[in-house]
């Protein structure tokens, strides 16, 4: 049984596609078997939504008169890049505020940074913008300050260069004293856990080998449509897999891009980590199509099934030695606690399940009421060789 | 029998001295003023100085007295004005919150990893506050 992705897309339109999340796909094969469920579902939803650096974005002033290259832009006084082009810019999410004590005194606060002007702006919220140009013979004007909104822009749109991350890293601290993390706090002497991953909802670990995910998947990406823009940074399928495919660390990632004006702010957050700084949570939700019993089987995946590691950000991770202690799974972590090395030690999730599952919710609905097609990637992302597919 | 708006449940903090931490105050309480006190919290410093957080709940002459009867015992009696709030709309559910927050006010349930909170469990330590990372935990002064 194969299915193409016509065939998938003409079932869409005509209201017919059988849409179901990450999550009721794991009972439906329970239920009928892998090949009964494979003929029966289309197309299989995930969702993520949890704190996503090297995310930003880029934006677009409009000429100005007289006309403006701007050398330095301020959003709310956090600096945006502006060395791109004359009224281009680009808005980190870590980019602090001009002025931020960062972590003097210690733990530091962060209260605003690249990450808020970005939810602001979907927020539509009024902005105070600032810039400034040495001036040329085309391009006179040398200051300029005002307050604007998203609909002042004429572009906005995500580029993020490395987002959801396949699989992730579990936090732990085996030093002796606290420590404030990307991953939160950790308690000395392994004291406390904090994980992040979506599971078995997470879109990479349903298409742990990338079959139907490349440069050109349409997604959702912050409540709009985005699209995928090929292998994140530090994209890497080599390390090791469980038996069903599953890579028991970091692997795959994801760049992605999409038109901030359609976007919610209830999808992207602005985010203050104490002791480490700013950035941004994302939310994504990537479509599965069901192309045949195989990744009808991928999309199954349980969080009994994914291994994460668990690594020590007390002495190991900052040091840059190798930081892994354990392996435990998806399913342990979300138990609320698990056993390392003897002990047993309370867990607490960063990225957020329910809010998952409302996305993965989200696209099923657009893909149901045939508001959303699938894409068929023009490349797919770099795999495990031996693994490459051509879907023809 | 007494009114429903007679009763009061309210927090205090008592913070004493080495003089007066041998008092059986809680016994006090209710034995005498007809009160029920539920520790939330205790402290006791090397030096034998502390404090205690208590729930309290009784009528509202009772408590009054016995606020009395503990400021006579030489005991600062502070009452708890602030408390914490979420803002549903800020809060992203994450649960990062939930390993950190000392007397399970914040919470996951499971399986659905929903995050909840219950301000009667809340101690107002206000370590979510700083570690929430969008700020969906705020500080609320009473009255």
């Amino acid at each position: 049984m194969k299915k193409s992705y016509e065939e998938i897309n003409e079932k869409i339109r005509q209201g017919k596609a059988v849409v179901v999340t990450a999550e009721e796909v794991i009972d439906i094969a329970r239920e009928v078997g892998v090949k009964a469920a494979a003929a029966k579902v289309d197309v299989v939803t995930t969702g993520t939504f949890g704190i996503m650096c090297s995310s930003g974005a880029f934006l677009n002033f409009w000429h100005t008169k007289p006309k403006m290259r701007m050398s330095q832009v301020w959003l709310n006084e956090v600096p945006a890049y502006a060395g791109i082009a004359a009224v281009d810019a680009y808005i980190g999410a870590t980019e602090l505020m001009t002025g931020d004590p960062a972590n003097t005194p210690h733990p530091g606060h962060f209260r605003y940074g690249g990450g808020h002007v970005i939810e602001d702006l979907i927020a539509g919220r009024e902005i105070k913008f600032r810039a400034g140009s040495y001036g040329t013979d085309c391009y006179p004007l040398r200051r300029l300050e005002k307050t604007l909104t998203i609909a002042d822009l004429r572009d906005a749109f995500i580029f993020n260069p490395r987002n959801s991350y396949q699989n992730y890293n579990v936090g732990v601290n085996c030093g002796d004293k606290t420590v404030y993390t990307y991953m939160g706090i950790l308690k000395p002497h392994m004291g406390n856990i904090n994980y992040s991953t979506a599971g078995q909802l997470s879109p990479l670990l349903n298409d742990p080998y990338y079959r139907t995910i490349g440069l050109g998947t349409r997604i959702f990406l912050g409540g709009g449509i985005g699209y995928i823009g090929g292998p994140g940074t530090q994209h890497d399928p080599s390390g090791p897999r469980t038996e069903g495919g599953v890579p028991t660390g970091g692997a795959g990632t994801l760049a992605v891009t999409g038109d901030m004006k359609q976007m919610n702010a209830r999808y992207i957050r602005g985010v203050s980590m104490l002791g480490y700084g700013v950035s941004l949570m994302v939310g994504i939700g990537v479509p599965i199509p069901i192309l045949d019993e195989e990744m009808l089987e991928f999309t199954a995946v349980t969080d009994a099934d994914i291994l994460s590691p668990i690594c020590d950000y007390g002495l190991k991770y900052p040091a840059g030695e190798p930081p892994e202690l354990a392996h435990v799974t998806v399913a342990q972590l979300k138990s609320g606690q698990v056993e390392v090395l003897g002990k047993q030690i309370p867990t607490a999730p960063i990225s957020s399940y329910p809010m998952a599952q409302e996305i993965a919710a989200a696209l099923k609905l657009w893909i149901k009421e045939g508001r959303f097609l699938l894409s068929r990637p023009a490349e797919l992302l770099p795999t495990v060789p031996g693994f490459e597919r051509s879907e023809e | 029998m007494a009114d429903r708006e007679n009763l009061v449940n309210k927090k205090i903090i008592l913070r004493f001295s080495a003089q007066t931490v041998e008092q059986p105050m809680v016994y006090h309480l209710v034995k005498d003023y007809n009160l029920v006190p539920n520790i939330i919290k205790a402290q006791i410093s090397p030096e034998n100085e502390g404090f205690l957080l208590l729930g309290i709940s009784g009528l509202e002459e009772d408590f009054r007295q016995a606020m009395n009867y503990l400021q006579e015992l030489g005991l600062q009696v502070q009452s708890l004005t602030e408390h914490v709030i979420r803002d549903e709309d800020s809060c992203t559910q994450c649960g990062l919150c939930t390993g950190v927050c000392p007397s399970n006010a914040l919470y996951l349930e499971r399986p659905s990893q929903q995050v909840h909170f219950d301000g009667e469990k809340c101690v107002v330590c206000n370590i979510c506050i700083d570690v929430c990372p969008t700020r969906a935990m705020q500080i609320a002064v009473d009255n």
